[in-house]
């Protein structure tokens, strides 16, 4: 772990922090591991001949996905791993889904991810709200409280009628859905 | 969408996350897989009619734990195939150990007692009936198991979906060690082999559709 990417030892602070309910620490995380996403991904689809708007796609999906399945992080071991095992298997599925050859990818490097990084941010082809909008109606309420305009649990809880953690809930569950949804759209 | 906006949005108000809950479903989902699958073998099958007497609690014995040491071994890996980066690649080889000891152990006892492998059609008609019940008694269990590892995120999904329903088909295994009528190693060694080994396949059949994410 001692010769890992210099990346690697801030990355993991920011996460851990996160993980403990830091929400700076984990918008730095997102906003950097973006940056290597979207670089590693670019890098992927230009082989393939895909263009950068797919690339920003599948890198806001596997922002979200790194987002909800962050309970499945184990605080002891290296992120990178973690992270780029994330990032292929979202690529793998894109390719999956789309039909397009897996043949040519090939086995690379964990650090594969952190050698990437491109903050050239373009706007994808999701659009938030047509993607809301086939939630179902208590996970749009709750992101829209708590997740967009910024109210606290409790607050959001008093407005749309719902016990505090069945706002946390619908909240977790409606970010779920959030990337399947996104997936749906992509296939081919 | 903006990428700013993606990311303000799940930064927000963030929760923070509570350590173990994959290994808490993983092992509720075996606890309560067993009792499911035990109560299908009651209501399906029933206990076997000469075992409270007692006469073959020792066979009893070797075959429950022969099926719960896959349930031990696999469930070590089911925790990491729901961990991404966390591969065990050439190590999964370890799940195999109760199986490569169980057979080392039966080709021994073969190879002194010639007559312990001539049970005849009996066992192997017994042997042949394991392979519909285990699978049947393993359907509870292998839901359950799918359920909890899509908490986690799974990213070989064929591998995952083998190893879950490697330890669906061994719970299965164990829980109808209390209703097999047969007391033979050799064919309780092979009937129950063969159907842990035909749950597995099914699993890595089933998996890609059923852990996606």
């Amino acid at each position: 772990m001692d010769q890992a990417h210099p990346s690697e030892r801030e990355l993991r602070k920011l996460m851990i922090s996160g993980l403990e309910g830091d929400g700076e620490a984990h918008r730095a995380l997102l906003e950097r591991l973006s940056g290597h996403l979207r670089g590693y991904f670019k890098h992927r689809f230009a082989r393939i001949g895909h263009g950068p708007t797919e690339a920003e796609d599948l890198m806001q999906e596997a922002l979200i996905a790194i987002h909800t399945r962050r309970h499945t992080y184990d605080r002891s071991q290296p992120l990178t791993p973690w992270v780029y095992a994330i990032a292929r298997y979202k690529f793998l599925d894109y390719l999956r889904r789309t039909k397009a050859s897996v043949r040519d990818v090939p086995i690379e490097d964990a650090s594969e991810i952190v050698a990437h990084d491109d903050a050239v941010s373009i706007d994808s082809d999701l659009d938030l709200e047509r993607l809301m909008a086939g939630l179902s109606s208590k996970a749009r309420q709750a992101i829209q409280c708590v997740k967009l305009d910024g109210l606290s649990v409790r607050e959001a809880a008093e407005k749309c009628g719902m016990s505090e953690s069945a706002i946390k809930v619908s909240v977790h569950r409606g970010l779920r859905a959030l990337t399947v949804l996104i997936s749906r759209e992509s296939r081919a | 969408m903006n990428t700013d906006r993606l990311i303000d949005m799940l930064s927000t108000n963030l929760e923070p996350v509570k350590d173990g809950q994959l290994w808490k479903a993983l092992s509720w989902a075996i606890v309560i897989g067993l009792m499911a699958a035990f109560g299908v073998m009651l209501v399906c099958f029933g206990i076997r009619n000469d075992l409270a007497a007692g006469n073959h609690s020792g066979a009893l014995v070797l075959k429950t734990v022969f099926a719960l040491s896959f349930v031990g071994t696999g469930a070590a890996f089911l925790t990491k195939s729901i961990i991404p980066g966390q591969q065990a690649g050439h190590r999964l080889a370890l799940i195999f150990l109760p199986f490569f000891a169980a057979s080392a152990a039966t080709l021994a006892m073969v190879v002194r007692q010639p007559a312990l492998a001539s049970g005849g059609m009996i066992e192997g008609a017994a042997a042949a009936l394991c392979l519909f019940c285990i699978p049947f008694l393993a359907i509870i269990p292998f839901a359950l198991l799918i359920w909890a590892m899509r908490r986690g995120a799974p990213t070989d999904l064929r591998r995952s979906g083998a190893v879950a329903g490697l330890v669906a088909g061994a719970i299965g295994a164990a829980v109808y060690s209390f209703s097999c009528p047969s007391d033979s190693w050799v064919f309780v060694f092979l009937g129950y082999s063969g159907a842990v080994a035909l749950c597995s396949i099914i699993g890595a059949q089933l998996g890609p559709r059923l852990l996606r994410w």
